[in-house]
């Protein structure tokens, strides 16, 4: 069999809440599938269901050929999970936290050891080995739970929301270090908030919404859909919007959103740098006076705009921390 | 590997982890050292220059109750460690794994009895210094700390119990206190019990904490003709009636220990 995991119309409730609404998809071995979403849409339960953490309410699923409610055991020793929360033992030192993994794999006192130590080296925290991890930095600590998903080389990786809570420099590097285990060949399922998460990572995007998929393609293709690159405009008055819209107007291929409050325009275009050219040109010659202009690429708000109609339920817990807080107040218009 | 070695290596595996913990944290250490140590001395002076016991120095009385005390006070960090673990997202990182399930709380009761017989050695060396002793031969004596030990690993079981129920340190913390406490003074652990009144009498009389010290001091010959101990069934055979606890307490709070991490973990 070619697919590495597949998911059945799987359903989980939680009291009257529908975390998963028969949910379905595949992936092929040795590819790469995003969740994309905001929290609450279901991406960390339905990895919960497929690491057998949770037994779904309906519908069946596979990993790695194992059925997860049937024949959870022998499914968990062919996958490696890294969570949300870095799941790692404060007190031990980083090479001891990813010998016991292996103990608990059981590969055996000797094999264990020898991979933990080959895991600090590749993961760039040799140093660090034997200190407790207590002391390690954030990105440090997202390491050490990636490389203790690695123990056992599992066939399937589940890794739900490396980056969420890294700072840039911490979220290059662990892109860098997923990227290069996937060129191995193994089948990883990430989710994910960050459109460009998605993007760099993932040979497939799945968009999840309420508990259900609404839609799934290349990071190129789910970008078609929703267009490319967004002029952000903010002009200086409020008598100024209606010319910048027109303007604007003229090179947008999607909605355009107006926040009358803070006299800023979003636009969904293609050929970004040309359109922004061609957008400040014609403001010039109007007298329009831009306060700000820039391109920035589509946000999760932006893709589930385009693909429901509105807003990502969990928008505002993401605003707060991309810092874009100013953006839940625009009005689609 | 099979079914049997599975959950035992597994559970050896997390005891290690655990041990390498308790060692690395420093006010856990000093909570099982320090605090018996604190016990025996307080109790040996302070309660020791205001009550008398008839035929034998109060210190040789103390010592038994204040092990029993001790025990029910360490058996409590398995508890409180299995809430703190709830909070993080270790116990997911162990259910990913293909290791045996009970092998989280075997391991955590193993290295949590590992630290109780710590705290013993300390509380017993304190003891001979303040005037304990044992007057039995040295096969009771380790009959009577065998017996502690195999308490301190049911009682830990009870706690992980509640701790699961519960799922939160503060609240753990505060049923801990409130149960353990009344179930420690209110028995023959500290005072002669028959001087009380005749309810708290009754219940300081059937109270485990009393077998358990009237066990460890006919075990360790701290006991006297001159002083009268309760005529019912499980202070008269204080020995047989703590090894039913110890068989009760296991076989009703193993399961429903086991059970409750189960609830709790896949929420």
């Amino acid at each position: 069999m070619s697919d590495a995991i597949t998911a059945e119309g799987l359903v989980k409730r939680y009291g009257g809440v529908t975390a998963l609404d028969g949910l379905s998809f595949t992936v092929p071995r040795g590819t790469v599938l995003a969740l994309l979403g905001p929290n609450g849409a279901g991406k960390t339960t339905a990895v919960r269901v497929l690491t057998t953490l949770l037994r779904p309410d309906g519908g069946r699923a596979t990993v790695a050929g194992h059925d997860v409610v049937e024949d959870a055991r022998r499914l968990r020793a062919h996958i490696g999970l890294s969570g949300q929360y870095a799941a790692v033992d404060e007190h031990l030192t980083g090479a001891e936290n990813l010998e016991m993994v292996g103990r608990l794999y059981h590969l055996g006192a000797k094999r264990s050891k020898a991979r933990a130590r080959e895991l600090l080296e590749r993961f760039g925290l040799a140093d660090a080995a034997d200190r407790p991890v207590k002391g390690y930095s954030g990105g440090m600590r997202r390491r050490i739970d990636l490389a203790g998903a690695l123990v056992a080389d599992p066939p399937v990786l589940f890794l739900d929301e490396p980056s969420t809570g890294l700072d840039p420099r911490a979220r290059a590097a662990l892109w860098d270090t997923v990227s290069d285990l996937v060129a191995g060949g193994g089948t990883l399922l990430l989710t994910t908030q960050y459109m460009e998460e998605a993007d760099r990572l993932a040979d497939q995007v799945m968009v999840v919404d309420h508990g259900r998929a609404i839609a799934r393609g290349t990071p190129d293709e789910l970008k078609d859909r929703v267009g490319g690159n967004r002029i952000e405009l903010t002009v200086t008055g409020a008598d100024e919007l209606e010319p910048a819209r027109q303007a604007l107007a003229w090179v947008a291929v999607g909605a355009m959103r107006t926040a009358p409050e803070s006299l800023r325009i979003t636009v969904p275009v293609t050929d970004g740098p040309e359109a922004l050219r061609r957008v400040l040109g014609r403001l010039a010659e109007d007298g329009v006076r831009v306060r700000d202009a820039g391109l920035r690429r589509p946000t999760l708000d932006d893709v589930y705009l385009t693909l429901t109609g509105h807003r990502a339920s969990g928008a505002g817990e993401q605003a707060r921390q991309t810092g874009r807080t100013g953006q839940a107040e625009e009005a689609l218009r | 590997m099979n079914a049997v070695i599975m959950p035992v290596a597994d559970g050896w595996t997390i005891a290690k982890r655990n041990a390498l913990k308790i060692r690395r944290s420093p006010d856990m250490l000093g909570g099982v050292v320090m605090l018996p140590v604190v016990l025996v001395l307080l109790f040996a002076y302070v309660f020791g220059s205001a009550i008398h016991v008839p035929g034998m120095p109060y210190r040789e009385f103390l010592l038994p109750g204040i092990f029993v005390q001790a025990v029910i006070m360490s058996a409590q960090i398995t508890g409180y460690t299995l809430t703190l673990d709830l909070r993080k997202g270790i116990f997911d990182r162990f259910r990913s794994l293909p290791m045996a399930p009970s092998a989280v709380l075997i391991g955590q009761t193993v290295s949590d009895l590992l630290m109780n017989l710590a705290g013993l050695v300390v509380m017993a060396a304190v003891g001979l210094a303040v005037g304990w002793r044992v007057h039995t031969s040295p096969a009771e004596a380790a009959l009577g700390f065998g017996l502690l030990m195999l308490f301190a690993y049911a009682f830990s079981w009870v706690t992980a119990t509640v701790a699961l129920a519960l799922r939160t340190p503060e609240s753990f913390n505060n049923i801990a206190t409130m149960v353990s406490f009344p179930l420690v003074f209110v028995s023959n652990a500290f005072l002669d019990s028959s001087g009380l009144p005749a309810p708290l009498r009754v219940v300081a009389e059937w109270n485990p904490v009393s077998t358990f010290t009237q066990a460890a001091r006919e075990l360790f010959g701290n006991t006297s003709s001159a002083l009268k101990t309760a005529d019912v069934w499980p202070i008269r055979h204080a020995v047989a009636a703590s090894l039913l606890w110890i068989a009760v307490l296991l076989v009703v709070f193993v399961p429903l220990a086991t059970r409750l991490y189960k609830k709790a973990v896949s929420s």
